[in-house]
Parts: C-alpha cells; sequence; structure tokens
C-alpha cells in the first residue's frame, strides 16, 4: 500500500494532453488548489474539465483558462469569470451546461458502477435534445450517462495514508461523489495522517476510490461572497 | 404596490412549522427573515446544508461554510452537511417541502423560464432545472412586468424553458395567483393595486377568485 506522493506535482505526473479530468468544488469552496497549480506549471493542454462552476479570472480553473489549456468545460454553472465568457464567445472554448444535480449523479453514478441515471430534470428543455426520455409511474426522465473521467482531482479536510477522506463543512459538495468517479482518483487533503489515526466511522470516502493522497500547501481558500452580519 | 420586502413577506406567510425549504438566489432570499413566530423551519441549500444560519461575524467567517450563492453562512443548531448527489437527491425525492424561486417568465400552465436569455451570455441553470423539475411544491418569487413593462405572467414562455408545468403560485408586486387548469387565478392584491390593473399587467389566461382579498401584510 503506497498512495502517498510528495506533493501535487508528482500526483498530476501522468496527466497527458487531451484528457478528462473531474475537478472536485462548489464555486471556489473545497477546490483542488495545489493540483490546479501544478497543472497550470505543467503546460497540459486541450483539457476536457468536468467541474460545477469554472472559477474565477485568476483563481480555481480560471488559472487554467488563463494559460488556454481547457478545450471543453462541462459544468452547471460559470458565472463570475470574464475570461471564460471571451473564450466562449470568440469559440475557443466549448461548453456543455447541465443541470447540477444531473451533474452530481452522473458522477455518483459512475463511482456506483451504474451506466445511467434517470433524471426528470431537463425534460422539455434543450437539455433534453437528442436524449432517450421514459415514463416511469406517468412522469418523463432523461436517461442520462454515468461520466467516464481519466483522472478525478478532490480536495479533502483530513485523510490518511490509505487513502481514507474526511471532508469539512460545504466543502464536500462534488469532492466524493467525483473521487469515486475518476479512473485515478488524487486527493489533496489539508492534513494527511498515518493510517488508524482516523475514527473510520467518520470516513465520508473509503481508500478504495483514492489512488494517489498528499498533503496540500499553502491554502487560500478565497472567497467569492465575504458576507458579515454586523 | 409591494416592493422586493413585501413580496417576501407574504410568501413567508406560506411556511408552516417543521417545513424543510429551499430558497433561491434574490427575493426568495429574503423570505428567511420574515418567518413568522412560533414557525420553525429549516433551509436547505443545495450545495449540501440542511440548517442555514445567518451570515457570520467577522470572526466566524469560514471560506468552508457557504450558500448556494456561494456567501459565507453560519449553521443552526440541529443542522447537517452531505454531498452534492444526496442534496439533489432528496430534493428529487419530495422530501423539500416548499421551493422558491425567481422568474423570468412563468405561463399559465406552470411552465417557468429562468436561466437563459437568447444574444446574452448564458451562465448555466445551476441547480434550477433540478428543482423545478423535482420540487413538490414552488412558488415563484418576481416582478410582475419586466422593466419595459411587459407582463412576466404569458399564456406561453417565449425564453427557454427551465421546467414544465411546476410552478404552484406565483407572488408579484401586484398579487398572489395560485396556476390551476384556469391558468392564474388571482387570490389577493397588493395593498393599493387594483383588479383592473392586476388585469391589464396580465398577459396569460387570468381568472379573479371569487374569494379574492386585499393582501393581509
Amino acid at each position: 500500500m503506497n498512495k502517498v506522493v510528495s506533493g501535487a506535482q508528482e500526483a498530476v505526473r501522468d496527466i497527458q494532453d487531451g484528457m478528462v479530468l473531474m475537478l472536485g468544488g462548489f464555486g471556489l469552496c473545497g477546490i483542488p488548489e495545489n493540483c490546479i497549480t501544478a497543472l497550470v506549471d505543467k503546460k497540459v493542454k486541450n483539457l476536457t474539465c468536468i467541474s460545477n462552476n469554472a472559477g474565477v479570472d485568476d483563481f480555481g480553473i480560471g488559472l487554467l483558462l488563463q494559460q488556454k489549456q481547457v478545450k471543453k468545460m462541462i459544468s452547471s454553472y460559470v458565472g463570475e469569470n470574464a475570461e471564460f465568457e471571451r473564450q466562449l464567445l470568440s469559440g475557443e472554448l466549448e461548453v456543455e451546461l447541465i443541470p447540477q444535480g444531473t451533474l452530481a449523479t452522473r458522477c455518483m453514478a459512475a463511482g456506483y458502477g451504474m451506466p445511467a441515471i434517470y433524471t426528470p430534470a431537463g425534460v422539455g428543455t434543450e437539455v433534453a435534445i437528442g436524449k432517450e426520455v421514459r415514463n416511469f409511474n406517468g412522469k418523463d426522465y432523461l436517461m442520462e450517462y454515468a461520466f467516464d473521467a481519466d483522472f478525478a482531482i478532490v480536495k479533502a479536510w483530513k485523510g490518511d495514508t490509505h487513502g481514507n477522506l474526511i471532508f469539512k463543512d460545504t466543502a464536500r459538495n462534488f469532492n466524493p461523489l467525483m473521487a469515486m468517479a475518476g479512473k485515478i482518483t488524487i486527493a489533496e487533503v489539508e492534513e494527511l495522517v498515518p493510517a488508524g489515526q482516523l475514527d473510520p466511522n467518520h470516513i465520508h470516502t473509503p481508500g478504495i476510490y483514492v489512488h494517489r493522497i498528499f498533503q496540500g500547501v499553502d491554502y487560500e481558500k478565497r472567497i467569492e461572497q465575504r458576507t458579515v452580519r454586523s | 404596490m409591494l416592493d422586493k420586502f413585501g413580496i417576501a413577506k407574504r410568501i413567508a406567510q406560506e411556511l408552516e412549522d417543521g417545513y424543510y425549504v429551499n430558497l433561491g438566489i434574490g427575493i426568495p432570499t429574503l423570505v428567511a427573515n420574515y418567518v413568522p413566530a412560533g414557525v420553525e423551519v429549516i433551509l436547505q441549500s443545495e450545495n449540501g446544508l440542511l440548517g442555514i444560519g445567518p451570515f457570520p461575524t467577522e470572526d466566524q467567517v469560514d471560506a468552508d461554510l457557504i450558500n448556494a450563492g456561494k456567501q459565507t453562512v453560519t449553521t443552526t443548531a440541529g443542522s447537517s452537511f452531505f454531498d452534492s448527489a444526496m442534496s439533489f437527491g432528496m430534493i428529487r425525492a419530495g422530501k423539500v417541502d416548499l421551493t422558491v424561486l425567481g422568474a423570468m417568465e412563468v405561463a399559465d400552465n406552470g411552465d417557468i423560464a429562468n436561466w437563459k436569455i437568447p444574444g446574452k451570455m448564458v451562465k448555466g441553470m445551476g441547480g434550477a432545472m433540478d428543482l423545478v423539475a423535482s420540487a413538490k411544491n414552488i412558488i415563484v418569487a418576481m416582478q410582475h412586468t419586466d422593466k419595459a413593462g411587459n407582463s412576466k405572467l404569458l399564456d406561453a414562455c417565449t425564453l427557454p424553458i427551465t421546467g414544465l408545468k411546476c410552478v404552484r403560485k406565483v407572488v408579484t408586486n401586484l398579487g398572489v395567483f395560485d396556476i390551476t387548469s384556469e391558468g392564474f387565478v388571482c387570490t389577493e392584491y397588493a395593498p393599493g393595486v387594483t383588479i383592473d390593473e392586476i388585469k391589464a399587467a396580465t398577459a396569460g389566461r387570468l381568472t379573479i377568485s371569487p374569494n379574492v382579498k386585499q393582501m393581509d401584510i
């Protein structure tokens, strides 16, 4: 059992041009900051990124967009990013928008070994174009396929050397689902401990789903909408 | 005529003790400020939180704890966290009692359009299509007309659809409208608004309930 790698650079070493990646996070919350930086440094190109959002101009997936490393984004919401908008309108970037619950469930299906799911989201809308519609108990559902990603890259709060993961608060979001769904799953964690130190009752993602793990450094955890009460 | 706070206040009267509620961005979020005394509701945030608390104080701010609008929040006593698949799972399975969301257009058969304007940058539907396709009780909070004065209550949506036949009730600055097989049924008018004004501002099929009354607000 040797899942621990030295850092983000080693973790993403064999990610190639043209691969399909899943990146965890909701907005900038719970994103794998270290691996995104390593992918920018690696200059890998033509990536397809499955991620709920596309970051902001100078943080998160926005950093990959800035360097024109992304060929296609598969997301549910891509506001808050001017460079993204520019590339989309100029035709440099391809975007597939899908409902957020469909995105999450297509990840889950991959991790559960199911080829497809049926969901009512998008019935009667442009999302339904070209998709199989099936009626169950009087209601229409769309068939949506499980995702097929080369790598899943997630961020957790705590992890152990066996790859077991615990997430914190709403930084959980898509991370455990994507962790289950990658052919190879990379987890960066704020705190990495030896196997046996995390209570098995508290594990969110069992280590079987995680192939590489490392303790990340210098987390910025940028906040998009800092709202406080007086 | 109501302002956006008035719309939120009227919708809050729909809340019942024990409800699990999902509030969308904009006017719907304001509903949380007007929960009636003696009513306990649990707010769901689709990024994975049941029990949204108030905004944090400066020293409570935590980047890992946000709502679906990406604002920093806190939790309430008895809250819980979960992943995004479970979040939409509980919505799809009908566990959420009430969903309040904004809209650009609502049709008199309950169709809703609120995610895309052709010719403008499309940001995405986020969780809106999942919510409208699944939630068992959907109330739309919106202005009755757009900035140019055109009705947003139509006989058919002109913008790309978010979901079909799903809206049950619309609360606007002019009144409260149930959606039935008869189209929009006006059950309440806002203080200072006449039925004629409502008729003039509504493009879709409209019936005035025989029991129509002024909003108690």
